[in-house]
């Protein structure tokens, strides 16, 4: 939210849709409740946002209610953030094709994504999209799949006013209210939006909806609940910067008491907005003549993960938990300047042991450092 | 030149070589003219060689990068793609994408003695470098080459070895853990050719190679002789997927083994591969 923060009345909040659709969005996702979640699907008017939907998320357990009201996005935030829409799950990269002769060539699979506007994106969604940014399109290596996919994004972020009790963004400093990365900020009150732009492509499109100036109470409103936001986050990590705590602890007791708890499954890797391994493959059609060579997401959980024919460099849940741990919230900072965790919540709702990982790393930093 | 990234080049195989009952070299060029041309690796990278239909491998490059020829590799057939690779021909064409990762400190050798121990087919990568240093003898001090190997039958090169032998100032010893008839040289693992190896302990830079027990054990043997740990550099392996940084699958701590590594200055990775797990 900013001074020149507008105010769209709930009546004619699908207007926002309209003027997406009017600079050249043909695709706009927004969040609507499917499969016992919230997920981004194409919508087209406001009617179909979760109206008076509240979630209920705890370490293993994610409910959906429907409640009084006529808010549209007071819950927290849903199994998937942005990541399948910029790193697709599974997808073809490349196909080969080999001739008659024998000769082997080779076309890039890039299709042209669909101009996308994705409405009521996180604030720690956005902080995840930015950490993927700089591991897919700002290293050595600019990833062209996930470069054209992200720049035919435009994002309307919206401040949370209803963190679940798994959420900790206050904590990594990486919400609730939209700060950066959106191109369009909104904060929800009973009445109706406050909009405000994050870029030129955001300004544009206020200036299409011409809407009259947000006033101070609306204003002071916002402000009143995004400090409500934070302060009624009641998980924390013990510190935004944990490499040191951690590396000295390599060898600390409590790897191996979540090692025990911890099935190894990976959904923690899958639901998170900012992992990003994959592994690769081919899918040779019947004919003989093309080959399809794929990504598909993987996760440091699985024994393919550190394979190396002879043996697997993390044999044991022990060790691929210690991974985990001590690549999101410690080597990330030596890779990309940040921890990997923006306090999103997700691997702690969606654990099907409920492990925690603020717990966890709390245990561990109790620990006394390795001899 | 082109980057790399995302598509592999037709590459057709030139010559190839059976080495031992799995190990085989191939020579590759590339098809594209204008590819083969500005193509340029340095010893210790390595290229990702794709089999049709099958996937994608990260091979390290034999050749000396200065050689106009084609390029070579030495593959040991362990797995799906690796036993596919074995059955190409003469003629038969594959993918390659690279040349990858940071290879060996050639400048940080020059002008200095060099001990290179490699296990098994850990010579693999040391190789370019031992001919890139051989071409240019005159740039480099004493030259020591450790080679162990599991069984006797497993040496590969051994016409090679012979012949580098006899250069002025290079000393060749060769051991294998079972030793057999046809087998002059040590029975045992490499360090213990570390006792009869000559390493000045000025000046002497340290390349090792091979599997992860065998290079550390021999580091506190080089410590022991006076080598500084920061002459000492290791080639490390991981499961690699993508070979560009973005799979995830090869780190090490905060490393990249793909684009950080192979090679690394030893006390920048001691801590890592000193643990298990990482
Ligand atoms: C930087 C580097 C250089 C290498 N240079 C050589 C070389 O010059 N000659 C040679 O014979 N081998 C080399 N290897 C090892 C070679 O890449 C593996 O033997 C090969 O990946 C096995 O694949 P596969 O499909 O045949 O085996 P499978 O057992 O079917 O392997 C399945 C997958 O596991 C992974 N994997 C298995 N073994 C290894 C391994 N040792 N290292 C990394 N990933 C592995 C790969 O992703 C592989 O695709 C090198 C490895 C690395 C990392
Ligand atoms: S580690 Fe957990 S809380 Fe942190 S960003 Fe990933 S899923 Fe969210
Ligand atoms: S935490 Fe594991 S799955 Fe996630 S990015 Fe790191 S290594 Fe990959
Ligand atoms: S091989 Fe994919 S990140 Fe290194």
């Amino acid at each position: 939210m900013d001074e020149h923060s507008v105010f769209l009345p709930r009546a004619e909040a699908t207007r926002l849709l309209q003027a997406l659709k009017g600079a050249g969005f043909d695709r706009i996702l927004g969040p609507v409740a499917r499969e016992g979640t919230l997920l981004f699907q194409p919508v087209k008017r406001w009617e179909e946002l979760p109206m008076g939907i509240r979630d209920v998320q705890q370490p293993g357990s994610y409910r959906l209610q429907q409640q009084e009201g006529s808010r549209c996005f007071a819950w927290a935030n849903g199994a998937q953030a942005l990541k399948p829409l910029t790193f697709t799950p599974r997808e073809i990269i490349w196909r080969a094709q080999r001739s008659v002769e024998g000769h082997l060539s080779f076309e890039s699979a890039q299709e042209s994504p669909e101009p996308t506007a994705v409405v009521g994106v996180r604030a720690c969604d956005l902080a995840a999209l930015d950490l993927q940014e700089r591991h897919f399109m700002h290293g050595r290596f600019p990833d062209p799949w996930f470069r054209k996919r992200r720049e035919a994004l435009f994002l309307v972020g919206v401040s949370c006013s209803h963190p679940a009790d798994t959420c900790f963004c206050a904590s990594t400093g990486d919400g609730p209210a939209i700060t950066r990365g959106h191109d369009l900020g909104m904060a929800e009150l009973d009445e109706g939006y406050l909009l405000w732009a994050g870029t030129q492509a955001g300004r544009t499109l206020l200036e299409r909806l011409d809407l009259d100036e947000a006033t101070a109470s609306q204003r002071r409103a916002v402000e009143k609940e995004t400090h409500q936001a934070t302060v009624t986050q009641s998980r924390t990590l013990p510190g935004r910067h944990l490499k040191q705590g951690l590396y000295e602890r390599l060898q600390a007791g409590h790897w191996a008491d979540v090692g025990e708890r911890c099935l190894s499954c990976g959904n923690c890797t899958a639901v998170c907005p900012t992992c990003f391994c994959h592994m690769e493959m081919d899918e040779p059609a019947l004919n003989g003549g093309t080959s399809e060579h794929l990504r598909q997401w993987s996760s440091c959980f699985n024994a393919e993960h550190s394979f190396m024919g002879h043996f697997v460099v993390r044999s044991d849940t022990r060790l691929r938990y210690r991974q985990w741990l001590t690549h999101k919230l410690g080597s990330w900072h030596e890779q990309y300047g940040r921890s990997g965790c923006v306090g999103c919540g997700r691997c702690i709702t969606w654990c099907p042991v409920g492990i925690d990982i603020t717990a966890e790393a709390h245990a561990l930093l109790q620990e006394a450092p390795d001899a | 030149m082109r980057e790399p990234t995302d598509l592999p080049w037709e590459a057709r195989i030139t010559s190839r070589v059976q080495e031992t009952r799995d190990i085989f070299s191939v020579k590759l060029e590339l098809v594209d003219p204008g590819i083969r041309e500005t193509y340029r690796s340095y010893p210790g990278q390595y290229n990702m060689l794709y089999l049709f239909g099958v996937g994608e491998v990260p091979i390290s490059i034999v050749s000396d990068p200065d050689d106009a020829g084609p390029l070579e590799h030495t593959i040991r057939a362990v797995g799906r793609v690796t036993h596919g690779l074995e059955r190409l021909r003469v003629g038969d064409t594959l993918g390659l994408r690279g040349p990858y990762g940071r290879g060996w400190p050639l400048q940080a050798a020059q002008g200095r003695n060099v001990v290179v121990i490699s296990g098994g087919l850990g010579c693999a990568p040391v190789v370019s470098m031992i001919r890139y240093m051989l071409r240019r003898r005159d740039d480099y001090g004493q030259i020591t080459i450790l080679q162990g190997v599991k069984h006797s039958n497993d040496l590969i090169w051994r016409r090679q070895y012979q012949e580098w032998e006899k250069i002025r100032d290079v000393q060749v010893l060769l051991a294998s853990d079972q030793g057999g008839p046809q087998w002059p040289f040590s029975v045992g693992n490499v360090t213990v050719l570390m006792e009869k190896a000559i390493i000045p302990p000025e000046d002497t830079v340290a390349v090792l190679c091979g599997p992860e027990p065998m290079m550390k054990a021999a580091i506190p043997r080089l410590l022991e002789r006076d080598v500084d740990p920061f002459h000492i550099w290791l080639s490390i392996e991981r499961n690699m997927q993508c070979g560009i940084g973005h799979c995830g699958h090869c780190q090490v701590g905060p490393h990249f083994i793909c684009q950080d590594g192979p090679v690394f200055r030893y006390p920048d990775i001691a801590d890592w591969i000193d643990r298990e797990g990482f």
